[in-house]
């Protein structure tokens, strides 16, 4: 069975949340992009995080947009971009019915004498170690934002060099289509 | 011709042809060589119009559109010819008009390279189309040409813009004249049903109204609402009030019409908002100049919106039955099930408001707008095509030109663009050869698109040309004087030209029309010109003011029904 479906889009709703997670399934053209962009843009909101991807039907892409903002002029922009001619569906998910989760790489200057302390950090929040010099590591932390969050502090005993984080990516549990 | 041996602009054009387009209103370019020549070489009934300006190619259109509610076509080049589309694009989409604009453009390999007349049209134009295309293949003209036209005319009609590489339109055509769509997001026809409980909850509501008022947009006329709606209004003994661009789907000489709502519409109509007890919109966005303070509009009434469009629920007003659906569909489903109200108090009331509350204006001290636009409505009648430009006399128009019918009264309204009625006059008159079209416009507006002159001269159509002479741009005046203690910027159109002098060089008669008494004779003789276009002149009172007038931002209840005698404060709305 497949959910990427056009006659099958999941449940419309605004939740209460200050920031909210949208799963966005478009066709994969070029300039989609920018279309979805414009209908934030226009209305004064600024995307916080933005996944972009090709589909299993590589017809499709999928956008996870992570936005905060005031509830009601959200209703508006679902509405909007649902309207795009190039749009499948656009609607928000919740942490209560959905997976929701954020890669994060981390790059930091660690000697020999810190490095087990490092290692520990990293083992502690099911990390991964990707890169290791004499003098620095990179680690891949994955899971929710706060569980990213949380382990940037840990990290920030160490002099961080830089971050990257991917933003969230969403999928609805069961088997409801996102 | 073998479908082997025809490059892509043929096969653009034989795609059109099938599709039924009768005229295509264009100005040429280098990188359009190609469709152009595709004219030429390609049997079909499609019939071309070369404007003089790429804005007033789509303002044509616009007018073609509004008069027949079939899609146009708009023909230019790259560059310069496809920026100058922007406006006329912008006001289609503003307007729900179905349009389609064919764009030349450098050829692929050059693209992004700033190449000679290149510009970024399909991003530019991404904000005011419901839809556009780049096309990268010239087998996918065909599909992306019947997309276009479908994308262009269903649901809520719009522009979609087509931005044609020549290399893609002189390329080789091998590919398929009547392809499947590839729109998978796009399902307007879903729209075209009702559900069904929610036409329980609005009969509900109707049921229990005894001062009920229809609200009718441009939506009811799109979607050829007007036999249902009249049932409704009579059924129910319901008043109608209209938008701007609603004028007409209800005949606005009916008994039961109070004529357009709104910034400037009759103080009759605005007092009937302010205390309907049920308000059902048909087919309008509530747009600002209609609710004035949003939080105060029909503050004491139940609200029903029908409206094909999803994202306009919400929007400026929460109404307490949502109905997403064509209004046709639902306004016939709630026929079936309707019966009739007491509402004798309630259209007494409204009687004595529209006695107590006339449109008029004086007939002394000077030639009025309003004068020359009633006693046009008395000799030309509900039957005419009217077309508008932006301002006071299009507020004038609105009130005092009654239409009874569909398809008749086409203005700027979301856009508000100057400039827009004479050409949209042009294009209105192709549509239909055999019926009067009249273009009013201001001394402001008329100075924006007159180049047009010579397409209305060369191809002998009899628009008559209405030039309401009032050496101002009014409408900003009158802010001036009643906002900003009558200091008057940027408003003086000194310079005017002597627009009979000017209507000559195009080899076009002219009337003039200097006071009260010459208004009846002038438009007589005027109207009896057939053979070609006649520019009325009309020297008007320079300082008239508009009333109604509801300030920007404020609530219907403040409406000024006359000049104010007190300083006013400057209006919180925006225009």
């Amino acid at each position: 069975m497949s959910l990427v479906t056009t006659d099958n889009p999941p449940e419309f709703f605004i939740s209460e949340a200050p920031v909210h997670t949208l799963s966005v399934l478009v066709n994969n053209k070029a300039g989609v992009l920018m279309r979805i962009c414009q209908v934030f843009a226009r209305r004064g909101y600024n995307i916080d995080s933005l996944v972009v991807s090709q589909g299993r039907d590589k017809q499709f892409s999928r956008m996870t947009i992570g936005i905060s903002g005031d509830p009601a002029g959200l209703e508006q922009i679902i509405l909007q971009v649902t309207k795009l001619v190039d749009v499948i569906h656009c609607v928000e998910h919740d942490s209560d019915h959905s997976v929701v989760k954020e890669l994060l790489l981390v790059k930091f200057l660690v000697d020999k004498e810190d490095r087990t302390e490092a290692l520990q950090i990293i083992d502690h929040y099911d990390g991964k170690t990707v890169d290791l010099t004499p003098t620095s590591m990179i680690a891949m932390i994955n899971g929710e934002s706060s569980k990213i969050d949380a382990s940037l502090a840990m990290f920030s005993q160490f002099e961080i060099i830089e971050t990257v984080r991917t933003g969230k990516v969403v999928m609805a549990r069961s088997e409801k289509p996102t | 011709m073998d479908t082997q041996e025809i490059d892509g602009a043929q096969a653009l054009i034989k795609t059109l042809d099938n599709l039924g387009v009768e005229y295509i209103f264009g100005y040429s370019g280098g990188a359009a060589i190609p469709i152009f020549d595709a004219l030429v070489t390609v049997k079909s009934n499609i019939k071309f119009i070369l404007a003089r300006h790429e804005q007033g190619c789509c303002h044509m259109a616009d007018g073609y559109a509004r008069a027949t509610g079939k899609p146009a076509v708009v023909l230019v080049t790259s560059g310069p010819g496809a920026g100058n589309t922007i406006t006329g694009i912008m006001t289609a989409q503003m307007d729900s008009v179905p349009m389609i604009i064919l764009c030349g453009q450098q050829v692929t390999w050059m693209l992004g390279k700033d190449a000679f007349q290149e510009a970024d049209i399909f991003g530019i134009t991404m904000p005011v189309v419901k839809h556009n295309y780049l096309v990268k293949d010239t087998n996918e003209i065909p599909r992306v040409a019947r997309e276009a036209h479908h994308i262009a005319t269903s649901g809520r009609p719009g522009p979609v813009l087509i931005d044609l590489p020549k290399d893609i339109t002189q390329g080789p055509f091998t590919g398929d004249m009547d392809p499947e769509f590839d729109l998978p997001g796009y399902q307007p026809e879903k729209f075209y049903s009702v559900d069904a409980s929610d036409i329980d909850h609005a009969l509900q509501l109707i049921h229990k109204a005894s001062k009920p008022l229809i609200l009718a947009g441009h939506g009811a006329m799109i979607s050829g609402a007007d036999a249902e709606l009249k049932e409704l209004a009579e059924t129910l003994r319901c008043p109608v009030t209209s938008t701007l661009l609603g004028k007409g789907v209800f005949p606005e000489e009916h008994e039961l019409s109070v004529g357009m709502l709104g910034m400037h519409g009759t103080a009759y109509a605005n007092k009937a908002v302010c205390d309907c007890d049920l308000l059902i919109n048909v087919g309008s966005r509530f747009d600002d100049r209609i609710i004035g303070q949003a939080d105060k509009f029909c503050a004491g009434a139940k609200i029903i919106h029908i409206d094909i469009d999803p994202s306009e629920m919400n929007k400026m007003i929460t109404p307490d039955v949502r109905i997403v659906s064509d209004a046709k569909s639902a306004l016939a489903e709630i026929n079936k099930r309707i019966s009739g109200l007491d509402t004798e108090p309630w259209l007494a009331q409204i009687e004595s408001w529209k006695k107590k509350f006339p449109l008029s204006y004086r007939k002394q001290g000077g030639l009025r707008m309003q004068q020359v636009i009633d006693e046009m409505y008395q000799v030309a009648g509900g039957d005419a095509i009217v077309t508008t430009d932006v301002g006071q006399h299009q507020m004038w128009a609105a009130q005092f030109y009654k239409t009874n019918a569909s398809w008749k009264w086409i203005s700027s309204g979301g856009a508000g663009t100057m400039g827009f009625g004479f050409p949209a006059a042009i294009g209105a008159q192709l549509a239909c050869p055999d019926e009067t079209v009249i273009s009013i416009s201001g001394d402001g507006g008329f100075q924006m698109t007159l180049f047009e002159l010579a397409t209305a001269a060369l191809h002998k159509l009899p628009v008559k040309i209405v030039v309401l002479n009032n050496h101002y741009l009014g409408m900003v005046r009158q802010w001036q004087e009643l906002f900003f203690e009558d200091r008057k910027s940027g408003v003086d159109l000194e310079g005017n030209p002597d627009f009979c002098k000017l209507a000559a060089a195009y080899g076009i008669p002219s009337f003039n029309i200097k006071r009260p008494a010459d208004v009846r004779k002038q438009l007589e003789k005027a109207f009896a010109v057939k053979d070609g276009p006649v520019l009325i002149h009309a020297e008007c009172v320079k300082t008239d003011n508009v009333f109604p007038m509801i300030p920007a931002g404020a609530a219907l209840e403040d409406m000024l029904t006359e000049p104010p005698k007190h300083k006013m404060a400057k209006p919180t709305g925006s225009t």
